[in-house]
């Protein structure tokens, strides 16, 4: 007979962290269908839709394409190091999503014991996720130097100043969060937000705009995709990489992706908080959800602004051009990082103000 | 114990954006560039060589495979050189059509190098918008000689059909159309903080220097020169057609897309007009069954989408040229790019192989 102990303790979180991967490997296996979906109809072109109805079952094709693809791995490549690096990129960007509160506002009863709706909720969830995203950027860098090739050097020496640049606005701009909320637990920011009766975006809205820009460019993602850009470096730091060590990079930059959008729909739009979460008369909006699970509108909710806020990373794509390396520089360390600086003092001025 | 080391890099001959089997061999330090070496000769077919042992209808279809994004006036230049040599004269409605599609061609050219300068530097929408309109473009062209590439469009004393019904209705529609599709990609780039970025002070190539590299077309007038084959020596019957001549002052890559940009509206204008003022007849002239020009040489230029487009014949009285040799700009242009890119970074290579904007077929020859 297993122990409540071990239930309570091992069972259930291995559990929660299967379905959270899986339900993230799915929806980043999907994402790049939606990215091509909308690409498409923003440049007037047909999307994939041979495999299955509309295409939906692209991604499987398409993983199962990378799957069967010869995995080489050049002569001159550190063998080791050159394995590694995809694994070490991928890792920390499945366990950011450890400390992500997807739902909230109750728990789930199974078996008699209480299952929350995210994996953790650390006291210092923020702090956390900084940490570990700050590591993805080990696997660019040992990938780039391991496949002993210029391209790659070249990208990795690029993503290694340019993610080193944006860490720093990147901290910056959630301290103006944690100074309105108290608490550096992702749960609690979402809380703090009901109760302040206000999304922090608006009072947060320099914090938001560095934030996401920072987001966007430790990502890698256009129109910050130096490491990766395809018509200078030809594939920056994975020319190397084949098969599945290429799709792990990949599965990296798009999980990276969601979690970003999720840490921007979190601290700045409420996680899972329906609009107006306090006033009664706009309960509709969880489209009598609540009355099957209180927990179930805040998915919902969470789902639908982690996707808008992932829409807006794809228009990024489709609108600019790609930034210059030294204007990229220009940009983190002349404008964000000032900008971050100021909203900090500004926002603990006002903080320190009211409190008053 | 720490040394630097300068780093050899080889960009192309596969490259995605060195626009075809261009080399080069760059010398950077750190990101910047130090010393270009330009490789050409990977799609070297010796068509002037082959030139010699065709006759003079043969040699068409050659000239097409020269610079593909712009064939037209390759069989536009090549026509007019012998046209030249024997003193054929052409029916008007010949040479107004072929002004059309000239000019029409020029927009589709500027419509290719639009949209890989733009998918170059990152900005991926712009490409489709262009090849949309270039589609347009690629459907006149089929429907009046049944190529969407490689034309073969003119003859020797004229053309070989005249258009077909409705075609210049559909040229007008074309026309009409167009100004709005290219406020689009006005709104897309022309103010767009990071491509000004991109493109300022980018690739700088002064008058003095454009001038010695032999530089044509709207690299050069972007440097401020105001020189265009079809107002300087005007061909065909570009002196019944009011158009201006867009220049530069800043000589960068953002003066070069804004000419550029501009000459296409300046063809539109050309075009509107040889619309209005077609004159019905003929379209093929009195041309001989067998091409012998008599003994004799004769240069000739057209200004092609990518500079001045030049024809040099030999002639010894047969009816295969003695010598063959084309001028071809993306050739001479891209002398100039290892001075253009000394001491940028690598990112502006890729923009000023774009703002040169040379066609690989063109420039091996």
């Amino acid at each position: 007979m297993i122990s409540d102990n071990i239930i309570r303790n091992f069972i259930i979180p291995l559990t929660q962290v299967l379905v959270i991967l899986g339900v993230a490997s799915g929806a980043v296996a999907y994402m790049t269908l939606v990215e091509r979906k909308i690409l498409a109809f923003m440049q007037l072109r047909l999307s994939p839709r041979r495999v299955g109805p509309h295409g939906l079952l692209q991604p499987i094709a398409d993983g199962i394409k990378l799957l069967l693809k010869e995995d080489i791995t050049p002569d001159k490549a550190d063998r080791i190091l050159f394995t590694l690096a995809p694994i070490v990129t991928v890792i920390p960007a499945f366990t950011a999503l450890a400390v992500i509160p997807f739902s909230g506002g109750g728990t789930f009863q199974i078996f008699g014991y209480q299952v929350t709706p995210w994996i953790a909720d650390v006291n210092v969830g923020l702090v956390f996720l900084l940490a570990i995203s700050s590591l993805g950027i080990y696997g660019i860098m040992l990938g780039g130097w391991a496949s002993n090739s210029k391209y790659p050097m070249l990208g990795a020496l690029r993503s290694a100043a340019q993610m080193v640049s944006y860490e720093v606005p990147f901290g910056f701009s959630i301290i103006g969060v944690m100074m309105l909320s108290g608490t550096a637990s992702m749960v609690g920011i979402v809380e703090a937000q009901r109760e302040a009766h206000v999304w922090y975006f608006l009072p947060q809205i320099f914090g938001l705009f560095v934030f996401f820009v920072s987001g966007v460019a430790e990502t890698n993602r256009l129109p910050f995709d130096l490491p990766e850009a395809e018509a200078e470096l030809v594939a920056g730091f994975h020319t190397e990489y084949t098969g599945m060590k290429f799709a792990l990079y990949m599965l990296a930059e798009y999980t990276s992706m969601i979690v970003v959008a999720s840490i921007v729909t979190t601290l700045f739009f409420g996680g899972w908080l329906r609009p107006f979460p306090n006033v009664e008369a706009l309960g509709f909006l969880n489209l009598g959800l609540d009355r099957i699970h209180p927990v179930l509108p805040g998915y919902f909710w969470f789902l639908l602004k982690t996707f808008l806020v992932l829409f807006v990373y794809l228009w990024l794509r489709g609108t600019f051009p790609r930034y210059r390396y030294d204007q990229l520089m220009r940009l983190g360390w002349y404008w964000m990082i000032p900008l971050s600086i100021m909203n900090v003092i500004v926002t603990g001025g006002v903080v320190l103000l009211l409190r008053r | 114990m720490f040394r630097t080391e300068m780093m050899d890099i080889n960009m192309g001959p596969q490259h995605p954006s060195t626009h075809g089997v261009l080399r080069l061999k760059l010398l950077l330090d750190g990101e910047t560039v130090t010393d270009t070496d330009v490789l050409i000769g990977y799609l070297h077919r010796g068509v002037e060589k082959l030139c010699e042992s065709k006759n003079y209808h043969m040699i068409e279809p050659y000239t097409d495979r020269l610079d593909y994004v712009a064939a037209m006036y390759e069989n536009l230049g090549y026509v007019e050189t012998v046209e030249k040599l024997m003193g054929i004269t052409v029916p008007e409605r010949a040479e107004y059509i072929r002004v059309i599609t000239a000019e029409l061609q020029r927009i589709a050219s500027h419509l290719v190098w639009l949209g890989t300068h733009a998918l170059d530097i990152g900005a991926m929408t712009v490409f489709f918008y262009c090849f949309r309109e270039r589609e347009i473009l690629l459907d006149l062209f089929e429907a009046f000689c049944g190529a969407r590439l490689t034309y073969n469009a003119y003859r020797i004393g004229g053309l070989p059909w005249d258009v077909p019904p409705g075609w210049t209705d559909r040229v007008r529609h074309f026309v009409k159309i167009f100004p709005g599709r290219q406020q689009e990609y006005d709104t897309l780039l022309t103010k767009n903080r990071i491509w000004l970025g991109r493109t300022k002070g980018v690739g700088i190539l002064k008058a003095g220097d454009a001038i010695d590299f032999g530089v044509s077309g709207p690299c050069l007038r972007a440097a401020g020169v105001s020189y265009d084959v079809r107002k300087a020596h005007p061909y065909s019957v570009y002196d019944r057609f009011l158009f201006d001549i867009p220049t530069g002052e800043n000589c960068d890559t953002y003066d070069r897309y804004l000419v550029r940009m501009e000459e296409m509206r300046q063809s539109l204008r050309i075009v509107q007009q040889a619309l209005d003022g077609l004159p019905a007849g003929e379209v093929m002239g009195k041309v001989p069954k067998r091409i012998k020009p008599p003994v004799g040489e004769v240069y000739h230029t057209v200004e092609g989408p990518r500079g001045e487009l030049g024809f040099y014949i030999v002639s010894q009285g047969e009816d295969k040229p003695y010598r063959m040799r084309f001028r071809s700009p993306s050739f001479v242009n891209l002398q100039a790019l290892p001075h253009m890119v000394k001491g940028s970074l690598v990112a502006d290579v890729v923009a000023v192989i774009g703002t040169l904007d040379i066609v690989l077929g063109d420039v091996d020859r």
